[in-house]
């Protein structure tokens, strides 16, 4: 049963519950990263840390924190989160974090990060606000990525920058502008809510 | 006077901060019903971006950066990592006392942009808009200029979303599009129409 649980918090948000295409979190930074499937997947792991232990941290002193200051309590260790990760990349992946420059920061702003850390980790214990940490996590990367391969394998005709499509192929500008990335979110949701009638809006 | 105007003018249209950096989508999309609300949170942001930007600026300068400190005495610390923290709790701070000053002098502003200062505060245009800025060395004046102007841009965007999502609730839109999918093209598409003033020279 725990463990059932457990499995249910790792993966619902994966498919059934996704942050982007279900709960409209988390577009804001996310999208200008994705013409490249490297600095996508950097985003991504990014992403997952801090969500994951943002709210096991959030989760550890959430009987402790006045509900009238708590969104600055947990705006504060998001940040310093993202301090970390941010100081870690200028160390280790100097060349990713120039291309990331300012979107590293505004996973600050991420909704998901705000979002879940008030959502879930508020009402539950440590272990299963990380778990839905990483869940979320992976639920917004799978977005992510999808996006980035379709960006990167139309825009650029490569993959992680291997060159994939034959030298006949006339790279689509298009896809590496912005109004793409939009416009593949649409065509995503579009399926996912196909394919999952109950998310369907009545609007 | 000309390359004043050029920060300006890329600013609000060339480089759009919701159309071409994608910065404050959550707010863009969920608030975006009607035209109303959507122009009262465009001026919110306005004046918010207006004030933080300048703000994060001189934090930025004097206390941040790398030898900023040396008018205290110590010309060779660099609290450069501090930078993000430092932002978020200004804009933060500036969002309450904004608030609060409203509702004391201003009440029928209070009234009408109430609601939407708190969400402000998560608002990545914002916090976008102070990065860059560090990011680009403005001077002090450019920084004014930028923030007002991206601040203007956002505004315009979401009031345009805004009027096109009013007008599209007569039009039979297929059902797994409805809602976000919609609104997701139109945003794209509307990204693509700003795209054309990409060409203009300054």
């Amino acid at each position: 049963m725990a463990s059932n649980k457990a499995k249910d918090v790792l993966f619902d948000p994966v498919l059934k519950d996704n942050p982007i295409t279900v709960q409209v979190l988390g577009i804001c930074s996310a999208l200008a990263v994705t013409t490249k499937l490297d600095t996508s997947l950097t985003m991504c792991i990014a992403v997952i840390v801090v969500v994951a232990f943002s709210s096991a941290a959030v989760s550890l002193i959430r009987n402790h924190i006045p509900s009238s200051i708590r969104i600055i309590v947990q705006m504060t260790i998001i940040a310093s989160l993202v301090i970390i990760v941010d100081q870690f990349l200028k160390a280790y992946a100097y060349d990713t974090s120039k291309q990331l420059s300012v979107f590293v920061g505004l996973i600050i702003t991420n909704c998901i990060v705000m979002g879940r850390a008030e959502g879930f980790a508020m009402k539950n214990n440590p272990w299963d606000s990380f778990l839905d940490g990483i869940g979320n996590g992976l639920g917004y990367s799978c977005i992510l990525l999808i996006v980035a391969f379709f960006r990167e394998l139309l825009g650029s005709g490569t993959l992680f920058g291997l060159q994939v499509m034959p030298d006949i192929y006339a790279t689509n500008g298009l896809m590496l502008l912005s109004p793409s990335a939009f416009f593949l979110i649409a065509i995503i949701i579009w399926i996912v809510r196909t394919l999952r009638p109950e998310q369907m809006e009545e609007a | 006077m000309a390359e004043h105007l050029s920060i300006i003018v890329k600013a609000i249209f060339i480089e759009n901060l919701a159309l071409s950096f994608f910065l404050g989508m959550c707010t863009f999309l969920a608030v975006s019903q009607n035209v109303k609300t959507a122009l009262g949170l465009g001026v919110a942001v306005i004046v918010i971006q207006g004030i933080t930007v300048p703000v994060n600026y001189l934090i930025y300068q004097y206390l941040l950066s790398e030898g900023a400190l040396s008018w205290a005495g110590y010309p060779e610390t660099n609290l450069d990592f501090l930078g993000l923290i430092s932002y978020i709790g200004v804009i933060a701070a500036m969002v309450q006392i904004l608030e609060m000053t409203l509702d004391r002098y201003f009440p029928p502003l209070y009234n009408a942009l109430g609601i939407f200062l708190p969400l402000i505060t998560v608002n990545c245009a914002i916090l976008g808009g102070s990065l860059l800025m560090v990011e680009r060395d403005f001077t002090f004046i450019q920084s004014i200029e930028f923030g007002i102007g991206s601040g203007v841009g956002w505004a315009m965007a979401i009031a345009a979303l805004a009027g096109i999502r009013e007008k599209l609730k007569y039009s039979n839109v297929p059902h797994g599009l409805r809602g976000l999918g919609i609104t997701f093209i139109i945003v794209g598409l509307m990204a693509l129409a700003f795209m054309s003033f990409g060409g203009i020279q300054l």
